[in-house]
């Protein structure tokens, strides 16, 4: 298995594999250092395990920077999203985060318009391919891909493409990456409760760690932060189980405007809770 | 490699050190930003603040920190409080389930007992009382998933009843509103609050039951002991503001 140093080496190369000139991979192989020396002081206190990010701000985006026009490419906003979840991801395994998950889409969002929700198919399933393919980012960085969700709700092209991404990187031993797609927690209890029932075979009642064994994030340790951006409060039904313990924080930059400072920033943030957090957690745990 | 280790961690330590003052002096900042906006809306300059409509605004729900909790004058103030702004139903929750067992102090501590009425202290049930005309639920930790678990085990009991009935052949098939009746069934099923205060350290609803909470706004207000009622009131004013879309 290749060092995360080689790994990281691979992916500024595949980042920056339309930049021919000698600067930009000097100045790419400098940032690295540079981010390696900040996650290094990062790293003398607590990093999160898992940071989940619901990704507002795409449209808004769009329609600030007037990109949102009759004629244009409506995916505009969210095509520049995509980059702020790549570079998102790339810093957060960087820093030692081992599992992101991002609220890509609603089961709410099915009431979008039938063009903007094909639209937004389309791009998931364009996406999912250039991450999955032999010199994407699944590859270079070793990801195992998770789609959570209601899957069969998805157009049939990005379902097969997100089940072709899941079993290509199932094996895959590097940091997890979870996609919420046609997604609700509500659905996800509702899933975990029939999936319960269902297992039932003679046991006679149906126990919290049951559901919790049949909740689509089985496996995966409850997020440490969730971040909304765009500076919304809500948690529009998203891991709602999940966040018991979870800092939920909403800095107010839109999706896209999202950058490494702001991560940073939210790392400092969960730093200052986490002793509480902690706390809170196993008090609950020590009386179950 | 050991020496450079040595010399280095000290740095680490020190830059890092100096990034979390950076962090605080900006929550220090923010929080004069804050106290200077409340003792604005508390002197009735702005009349925006004085007349906020509260339509919008049919439960709120209030997650306070265990310890603080036990502060049960803070409780009762905020209690106060909240019934004369004019809210008409509130869910109180603390993840121990302090709040639980004090509901008979919010009764003594009433100027008039006679408005409250309280039900018997069931450590895995919500407790709902009225008080001032404001109808209280007080639920903790155990009105969340493990009431799930019960809504479960309610829907299996009638799955297993009607096993002859072909569709049972293909498995369980639930809705989300066979879920939600399933709740009310088994003594669950308060409603979901249109916005959640935080009186504690951090933000974080503390394991308030998920099935409520989808929609629900979430805004921290720091810790019990400085509750101001004006910033009280400006969460209300920024809410009756709010546009959600629903995912659209």
């Amino acid at each position: 298995m290749s060092t995360i140093s080689e790994r990281f080496s691979i992916l500024q190369s595949h980042l920056e594999k339309n930049c021919k000139s000698k600067i930009s991979k000097i100045s790419g192989y400098v940032g690295f250092i540079m981010r390696k020396l900040l996650f290094s002081v990062l790293s003398v206190g607590p990093i999160p395990a898992h940071v989940a990010i619901i990704m507002d701000g795409n449209r808004r985006f769009a329609k600030r920077r007037s990109l949102l026009q009759d004629s244009i490419d409506p995916a505009s906003g969210h095509r520049l999203g995509f980059r702020s979840l790549i570079s998102t991801i790339q810093y957060s395994f960087e820093m030692g985060v081992k599992c992101v998950t991002v609220y890509a889409f609603s089961i709410d969002n099915f009431k979008r318009s039938p063009q903007e929700v094909q639209m937004l198919m389309d791009l998931m399933r364009e996406k999912i391919e250039e991450m999955s393919a032999e010199d994407g980012v699944f590859k270079a960085l070793d990801v195992k891909i998770n789609f959570w969700g209601n899957l069969e709700l998805m157009t049939e092209p990005t379902r097969l493409s997100a089940k072709r991404a899941m079993d290509t990187t199932v094996h895959n031993k590097g940091p997890e990456l979870s996609v919420c797609v046609a997604y609700t927690s509500t659905n996800e209890i509702t899933h975990a409760i029939e999936a319960s029932v269902r297992d039932l075979k003679g046991k006679d009642q149906v126990q919290v760690s049951d559901l919790e064994r049949n909740l689509y994030s089985a496996g995966c340790v409850e997020p440490d932060i969730i971040i909304r951006t765009s500076g919304e409060t809500r948690l529009s039904n998203f891991l709602l189980w999940q966040s018991d313990f979870t800092h939920l924080q909403n800095p107010k930059p839109l999706w896209p405007e999202f950058s490494l400072r702001h991560l940073v920033w939210a790392v400092l943030e969960y730093q200052r809770v986490y002793a509480y957090l902690k706390n809170k957690k196993e008090g609950i745990e020590k009386n179950k | 490699m050991i020496e450079a280790s040595v010399i280095a961690s000290p740095i680490l330590g020190v830059v890092f050190c100096l990034l979390h003052v950076i962090v605080s002096l900006v929550h220090t900042w923010s929080h004069l930003v804050h106290q200077i906006q409340c003792l604005i809306i508390s002197s009735g300059l702005l009349s925006k603040y004085q007349n906020i409509n509260l339509n919008r605004l049919r439960h709120l729900a209030v997650v306070i920190d265990s310890e603080d909790a036990k502060n049960k004058s803070k409780v009762h103030q905020l209690l106060c409080w909240l019934s004369d702004i004019g809210v008409k139903y509130v869910i109180l929750y603390d993840i121990e389930g302090v709040m639980k067992k004090s509901d008979k102090a919010y009764e003594k501590s009433s100027a008039n007992p006679s408005e409250t009425k309280c039900m018997d202290f069931a450590p895995n049930m919500p407790l709902i009382f009225d008080m001032f005309g404001m109808t209280v639920e007080i639920i903790s930790y155990t009105d969340g998933k493990e009431a799930v678990a019960k809504g479960a085990n309610y829907l299996c009991s009638n799955y297993l009843k009607n096993q002859d009935d072909t569709l049972n052949k293909l498995g369980p098939k639930f809705t989300e509103p066979d879920i939600s009746s399933a709740l009310k069934a088994v003594g669950h099923d308060g409603p979901e609050p249109d916005l959640l205060l935080v009186y504690g350290p951090a933000r974080c609803h503390l394991g308030f039951p998920a099935w409520r909470l989808r929609y629900t706004e979430i805004v921290h207000m720091g810790p019990l002991t400085s509750m101001k009622l004006s910033a009280v009131v400006k969460v209300l004013y920024d809410f009756s503001k709010k546009h959600q879309n629903y995912g659209k």
